[in-house]
């Protein structure tokens, strides 16, 4: 399996520099056999990726530990699920992964584009290939070959991190390579349009769904990592701006205000060298992320697959980003915008200024993620940069970016007159302040959450409102019943409205993400049959008794479950269990060994309201009496709950049909047809 | 990595069933069947453990373990850590001293230098690292208000300007002031 594996990483290396150097030699140009060749070995490369996957999997599941790989993140007692999700569990494989998954997205690519863009698509495949050219020399040249061989054949593999061992590590990880992969295609796409000088809005609408793709897996990769980190972890939160946390915010941060600015564009030809600037600065922040998960430079949790590999993705940074830019300087002439702003109260510059906010929440972030390498640079001393710092800086830029998501959609586009904002702010303002008010009544008097809640009541109204007016003006004009009228409503502008779901799957994070201002924390030492209790904010009082430690085998690992029954007001609530698991492998004398140190399994009881998170962080010199930590996290399944928004709102805004902003085809640069009938004349 | 036999579990390594007979200890505080796999043995909780001051102190100091988290975070969920633990109990000791929560994480600083720090204090050239998000915001954003204004401003000036032009004068014929006047009319249908 190694050989065929190294023999499919070399066949993918050399039929991809076969590609990219054919696609940027410009000789496909009235060649249409070379253009067909470059999209041959698109679909060569992935093919070679596919055989080199398929040879790592089988290793892993023939337990051969003999590759080195499969000895270090894998063992015989490691259940099957796990045995798949190992493949990406290492450097070695993830950058593999990488590999297959760009290398299928550039064939996807390749065959999904309409043909009118066909002009396009050689220099998509070279950007494609040059990119999977990189990691897949990566893997073959810095030492990261996952078909490295062992000199001898161990009895049993390492194990997998127990971490790792998680439902949630199965899909978290391959959401967020999804993510940063596929954002390769809209930089493709860019840098295309660069090269042809077709600067219209045909890149956009190319690439525009790859773009929502993309964005899309990365905000569910990051949810998931969030829950992940909540259920696994066991600190009791979801995020806590590690710098690899930091790193997945970057691209997405910057993704949304492209599809913000986008539409600027579309509709009226302006911006166009800040979008070209924004996706190819996306595709820089996801190699930086790469960079600094594998690099060790900054400190992190995500220490279980750094190495000196990071340098390679530095110097790939630095090389991609010098050639872009020129790139882009090169052609500024011809990306003047087609009109001018008319008015700084209009939807154009509101969606400016919301650009300006998510880029400069991106630079925060960043600034904060790298300030103790610059720190140090500067002063000689090192420093620590972590929530405080990160909540001090952001929550207020946080703030501002919920109210503009609020007022953005309020405004009119080109000019809005003092009229139609009265009209237009007077029901979602009049929201805000009604939420703010009972939140007073109520006694909450935290500055933070009140204000995010209060501007959560001016979004929803906005949202609300914009609902509302759309479905009316149907059932005046069509006739339609209510849920009828909403119903084609959403679906005849799916863009627009998928768009205001999303915002309603923000306005939903930032509740939840207000509500853990409120949490309840206590930690407890108690004997079978003891309890505590503990006063929820939401004003419910529970009691915790402890009933006592089973211990038990299960699978590859030994389980201490501590239980606690549990009471809300005085009725029973069933009882939530926690455990300590301590995993083991077995070695050549067939005795089990532990694998790792002891992990802990949070016990989590999920409400609308709050969660109970129950920690069982031991036992008291080998007894029953348990020693816990008791949490009650006001509103976290609301998180989970903006992911699923998230993810229905995205899909609307992505499914095909809705229409083509008229400014696009008015501005549609004619030559992508006069190409593709040569092209398919060549083929033919 | 750490190595240890479980010899008191050797009778059942084959089997992979989701249970294998619960053991519970004996009584009140009956000893656990095997003790080695509930991690860490741990002490009773003290009340100091859930004080307050003691907790918001911990949250501002880093744990020196190379974990990233703050004492009282890494204490109370990375169970196996000895780092933070010791450092609870330092930071208690200190308490106990008469020390305020300033001057407790002063002493830290002393002893363990400005990285024990959460957050840098915002003072020097750390003030920078507070600082220049919001400052570069303002500023592009001030910038781009001034630039957009600019342009309005000369748009509304040219606008101005094409209305005060003369009208046609004498030059201008009734023929091509007709031709004119019929051409708008197409474009307008």
């Amino acid at each position: 399996m190694t050989l065929l594996g190294n023999f499919a990483l070399w066949a993918a290396l050399l039929v991809g520099i076969w590609g990219a150097v054919l696609a940027f030699s410009n000789r496909w140009h009235g060649r249409p056999e070379i253009a067909l060749s470059i999209t041959r070995s698109v679909y060569a490369v992935f093919a070679s990726c596919v055989v080199a996957s398929v040879a790592l999997w089988k290793g892993i599941i023939a337990h051969d530990f003999n590759m080195e790989y499969v000895w270090a993140y894998t063992s015989r007692n490691l259940p099957s699920g796990y045995l798949f999700s190992a493949f990406w569990a290492g450097q070695k494989g993830s950058l593999l992964f990488w590999a297959v998954v760009l290398s299928l997205f550039a064939t996807l690519a390749q065959a999904m584009t309409p043909r009118r863009y066909a002009p396009l698509l050689p220099y998509v495949a070279g950007v494609t290939s040059a990119v999977t050219v990189f990691f897949v020399s990566v893997m073959l040249f810095s030492g990261a070959n996952p078909f490295e061989r062992l000199p001898f054949t161990p009895a049993d593999g390492r194990g997998l991190n127990p971490q790792l061992q998680n439902p949630g590590m199965m899909i978290h990880p391959p959401m967020l390579y999804l993510g940063y992969i596929s954002i390769t295609i809209p930089f493709a796409f860019a840098i295309a349009a660069l090269l042809s000088r077709k600067l219209d809005t045909g890149w956009i609408h190319a690439m525009r769904r790859w773009m929502l793709v993309s964005w899309l897996f990365l905000g569910v990769g990051i949810t998931l990592g969030m829950w992940w980190a909540y259920v696994e972890l066991g600190w009791g939160g979801y995020w806590a701006w590690d710098p690899v946390e930091n790193a997945s915010l970057l691209p997405w941060l910057t993704m949304t205000a492209f599809l913000h600015s986008v539409m600027i564009q579309e509709k009226r030809g302006m911006l166009k060298r800040w979008n070209l600037s924004l996706v190819v600065g996306t595709f820089l922040l996801s190699i930086f992320g790469t960079f600094i998960t594998r690099s060790g430079v900054i400190a992190s949790v995500h220490s279980f697959t750094q190495s000196n590999v990071g340098y390679y993705f530095l110097g790939f940074l630095f090389l991609i980003a010098v050639v872009s830019y020129t790139l882009l300087y090169t052609r500024w002439p011809l990306l003047e915008a087609d009109v001018e702003l008319e008015s700084m109260v209009s939807r154009e510059a509101a969606f400016l200024f919301n650009n300006l906010l998510f880029v400069g929440i991106a630079f925060s972030v960043l600034w904060g993620t790298l300030f103790p390498i610059l720190s140090e640079a500067v002063r000689g001393t090192k420093i620590t940069v972590g929530p405080p710092f990160f909540n001090k800086v952001n929550i207020p830029l946080g703030l501002l970016l919920l109210a503009l998501t609020g007022i953005g959609p309020l405004i009119a586009w080109r000019k809005a007159s003092v009229q139609n904002l009265q009209r237009q702010f007077a029901f979602p303002v009049g929201a805000g302040l009604v939420v703010t008010a009972v939140l007073v009544a109520l006694g909450v008097r935290e500055l933070a959450p009140l204000m995010t809640w209060g501007l959560a009541g001016f979004v929803g109204g906005t949202i609300a409102q914009e609902f509302w007016r759309g479905t009316r003006a149907r059932i005046r004009m069509h006739g339609e019943t209510a849920p009828v009228a909403l119903g084609r409503l959403v679906g005849r502008n799916r863009r627009r409205y998928g768009g205001y779901i999303v915002h309603l799957a923000m306005l939903v994070y930032f509740v939840a993400f207000a509500g853990m201002a409120f949490k309840v924390q206590r930690e407890a030492t108690l004997k079978p049959g003891e309890s505590i209790e503990l006063r929820s904010p939401f004003g419910h009082t529970y009691t915790f008794t402890h009933v006592g430690i089973s211990q038990f085998k299960q699978l590859n690992r030994y389980v201490s479950a501590a239980t606690v029954e549990v009471a809300r007001d005085g009725k029973p609530d069933g009882t939530i269990v926690s455990e300590k698991r301590q995993h083991f492998t077995v070695n050549e004398l067939g005795t089990e060994e532990a694998s790792f140190e002891p992990s802990t399994e949070v016990g989590i009881r999920s409400g609308l309201q709050e969660d109970i998170y129950i920690v069982f962080a031991g036992a008291v010199n080998g007894t029953e009496e348990a020693v816990y930590r008791f949490n009650i996290n006001p509103l976290v399944w609301w998180v989970w709950a903006g992911g699923f928004i998230l993810v229905f709102g995205g899909l609307i805004t992505m499914w095909p049909g809705g229409g083509t902003p008229v400014a696009s085809r008015r501005n549609a640069q004619p030559g992508y047809g006069v190409e593709l009938a040569t092209a398919r004349q060549g083929a033919e | 990595m750490l190595r240890r036999a479980f010899l008191s579990f050797q009778q059942d390594t084959s089997q992979s069933a989701t249970v294998a007979s619960p053991r519970a200890g004996q009584g009140d505080v009956g000893a656990l069947f095997n003790p080695d796999v509930a991690g860490r043995p741990r002490a009773p909780t003290l009340e100091s453990d859930n004080d307050v001051v003691v907790r918001n102190t911990e949250l501002k100091l880093r744990c020196n373990c190379g974990c990233t988290l703050d004492i009282f975070t890494c204490r109370t969920t990375d169970f196996t850590c000895t780092y933070s633990p010791a450092l609870h109990r330092e930071i208690v000791a200190l308490f106990a001293d008469g020390k305020t929560s300033e001057g407790v994480i002063a002493a830290f600083v002393d002893k363990y230098g400005e990285k024990i720090l959460m957050a840098p204090k915002p003072e020097g050239f750390n003030i920078a690292g507070y600082v220049v998000p919001g400052a570069a915001i303002l500023t592009v954003g001030g910038i781009v208000a001034w630039i957009i204004r600019r342009r309005l401003q000369r748009t509304a000036e040219q606008a101005l300007d094409q209305s005060l032009a003369p009208l046609p004068g004498p030059g201008v014929t009734d023929a091509e002031m007709e031709r004119l006047r019929r051409e708008l009319a197409e474009m307008e249908q």
